[in-house]
């Protein structure tokens, strides 16, 4: 018998977080944050976009309406379901007179495996170069360090520039160019992270143990230096998707016909007083993504730090 | 102090040589003949031998490594290859236009940036809060080029018959040419020396030329050609110190001395600028000072935007034509700033903060 109903007892149970894996409890703190979960929510619709562009897309990227009725270069874009009876297009048409929401759509499958390859690329060398850094330490630490110190003595996207310039444009040297100015943040956050896990006791129990130093940079070092990279990791999608549409908008990125966003909006600026349209949805896609990486990673950055409670 | 600083030094040099080299690498590893990007696709061999002759590019790989580091030491790149100028002059021309944009945009970032992180961390998960921190968000997430594209259309096409239309291109408007300062104060300039070239320097940034000048309607010509740029160059950096001024206020206001000194009774602004706020700009110092690196890179796009012939352009410009001496000299002024700024940033950290210094 309760005296007084209207006063709930909190349970006890609810107030602990629940034992399990660190990804888990990471996962569940990740979830309450609203910031982190409305980056999710972004970037998994622009993955599906990627994933299903054929099925969204009405139109290939490559085909065009000249010739048809009513088709023109650069025309506004009609949609039916608002009224426009002509054959529907999104976004309008674009300078080639292509179909432009069909290009944005497949543009999605450009950057955003651009996005993943060239930041899986950076972290795979940038991680070595710091493990072996802290690891064996001395005069090698020294030279890859200053190494790292050099290309990071330069503007990155200019250093990208004349990367690019010298393997020539392309979406394949963007990647490397981008990689390169990125690899030396992921090598000292490695670095500290494995200096600072080489003297705990665990690490010093699997060397006594007799495991080789691989052994135990591979299965004790790696894994607990890996929470600052997922970050890290998260934020540089955003970074190298941003840099990659500069590279595109410089004409150093994707070659035509390949749509991508940054050269689409290069391809039409010269219409942007006549057709702005040409302009906002490209760029609106850009925003979108890399917003939601963004997001998606300060969301992680706070689940992953137990001292931050606010 | 001194250790420290001579420490810092000690390790910009090395990192500075490094760029230089790098420098000098990737301009013989460009791809393609400077003597058929200048000449034409069609230069005749001797043409072209002749060519490289005049331009030293005959020479062994360690004679050109030589030159370089001489000019490097001396300051001087020799003449463009396309323009047949001294590429010191080009640099006097070109320059100031965005060191112009760089300081206009970076004062933005740190005026707007600023307060609006302050106002963010006082009224922590308030609405206030919400709306800066989704502006600033999604301010980082914004194509330089893109916004600047948006910022011309809604300024020069959408507003361009009210009072709030703004030029989208250019420093001045076609046909505009103020005077020189100098000849304003009726002074006469020797053709050479270092004093004319810092006098020409500072005659190619319009708006401290006019303002010193007098010529005030030329003055907020230039001023209002400069808004759309500097908004667009500015907003990155903007986002980025208010996130970084937010995060270190809210965790300034946790601690032990902003509990202390609202237990003795300060009021709540005292304890936010005496207490808190002195501890806050710390990191947020190096922040703004590590901007330098984004402002220079989107220099690039900025200026293509908007029609500004600055550095960026020029030299994206030149590694296109093969432009040797401009590539050279242009990216070792640029990465040399960027290393010196590095290193003023670092020794003002130790300067703020005794323990970094250890």
């Amino acid at each position: 018998m309760t005296l007084r109903p209207d006063l709930t007892v909190p349970d006890p149970e609810a107030l602990i977080e629940q034992p399990g894996s660190i990804w888990g409890i990471v996962l569940r703190r990740f979830m309450k944050r609203k910031i982190g979960v409305a980056g999710l929510i972004l970037v998994t619709f622009m993955v599906l976009v990627a994933i299903f562009a054929p099925l969204i897309a009405p139109y290939s990227y490559t085909q065009d309406f000249i010739g048809q009725p009513g088709a023109e270069r650069w025309a506004a874009p009609c949609v039916n379901f608002l009224g426009c009876e002509g054959t529907q297009h999104l976004f309008g048409l674009d300078g080639n007179v292509r179909d432009f929401f069909s290009r944005v759509v497949y543009a999605a499958r450009v950057s955003l495996p651009l996005g993943f390859t060239t930041v899986v690329v950076a972290i795979a060398i940038g991680t070595v170069i710091g493990a072996v850094a802290a690891y064996i330490g001395g005069w090698v630490d020294n030279t890859l360090m200053r190494v790292m110190d050099v290309v990071l003595g330069f503007p990155s996207l200019i250093l990208a520039i004349a990367i690019v310039f010298v393997l020539g444009p392309g979406l394949r040297n963007t990647l490397f160019a981008i990689a390169i100015v990125t690899i030396p943040q992921y090598a000292r956050v490695m670095r500290a992270s494995v200096l600072s896990v080489k003297e705990v006791d665990y690490v010093a129990a699997s060397r006594a143990l007799g495991a080789s130093s691989t052994r135990v940079l591979v299965t004790r070092v790696v894994p607990n230096a890996l929470t600052p990279l997922v970050v890290l990791g998260t934020l540089g999608v955003a970074t190298v998707i941003l840099e990659a549409a500069a590279l595109g908008f410089l004409g150093l990125g994707a070659t035509p016909p390949t749509p991508e966003w940054g050269a689409m909006l290069a391809a039409e600026r010269a219409r942007i007083f006549t057709a702005p349209h040409l302009m906002i949805f490209p760029g609106l896609a850009i925003m979108i993504t890399v917003l939601g990486f963004n997001l998606v990673g300060d969301g992680l950055r706070d689940a992953l730090d137990p001292t931050l409670n606010r | 102090m001194t250790g420290y600083i001579a420490r810092r030094i000690l390790i910009a040099l090395p990192v500075l040589a490094g760029v230089l080299l790098v420098v000098f690498v990737l301009v013989r590893i460009l791809p393609g003949e400077p003597c058929t990007a200048i000449l034409g696709e069609r230069a005749t061999p001797e043409a072209c031998e002749r060519f490289n002759e005049a331009n030293g590019l005959n020479d062994s790989i360690i004679v050109q490594l030589g030159i370089y580091a001489q000019n490097v030491v001396t300051g001087n790149f020799g003449d463009s290859i396309r323009f047949s100028r001294p590429v010191s002059q080009i640099l006097i021309e070109r320059l100031p236009v965005t060191l112009e944009l760089a300081v206009a945009a970076l004062t933005l970032a740190v005026v707007a940036g600023v307060p609006l992180g302050i106002l963010a961390a006082q009224r922590h998960n308030s609405a206030v809060d919400v709306g800066a921190m989704t502006v600033a968000n999604v301010g980082v997430s914004m194509p330089i080029f893109w916004l600047g594209l948006l910022l011309a259309y809604l300024f020069a096409i959408v507003l361009g018959d009210t009072p709030f239309a703004l030029p989208a291109s250019g420093r001045l408007p076609p046909g505009v040419r103020p005077d020189a300062f100098w000849e304003v104060w009726g002074l006469e300039l020797s053709e050479e020396g270092l004093a004319s070239n810092v006098a020409e320097f500072i005659s190619n940034m319009e708006i401290v030329n006019a303002a010193i000048s007098a010529q005030w309607s030329v003055m907020w010509l230039a001023i209002k050609h400069l808004i759309l740029p500097t908004i667009a160059l500015a907003t990155i950096p903007m986002a980025i110190i208010a996130r970084m001024t937010r995060s270190s206020l809210l965790d300034a206001l946790q601690r032990d001395f902003t509990r202390t000194a609202r237990a003795k009774g300060a009021s709540e602004s005292r304890v936010v600028r005496q207490h808190a706020l002195r501890n806050a700009m710390l990191p947020v110092v190096t922040v703004i000072g590590l901007q330098l690196g984004a402002l220079l890179g989107g220099a690039v796009l900025t200026e293509t935007v908007f029609g500004l012939a600055g550095i960026g352009t020029a030299l994206f410009e030149a590694i296109n034509a093969r432009d040797f001496p401009i590539i050279q000299g242009f990216t070792v002024v640029i990465a040399a700033t960027y290393v010196i700024v590095n290193l003023i940033v670092d020794i003002s950290y130790g300067y703020l903060d005794p323990r970094v210094r250890l």
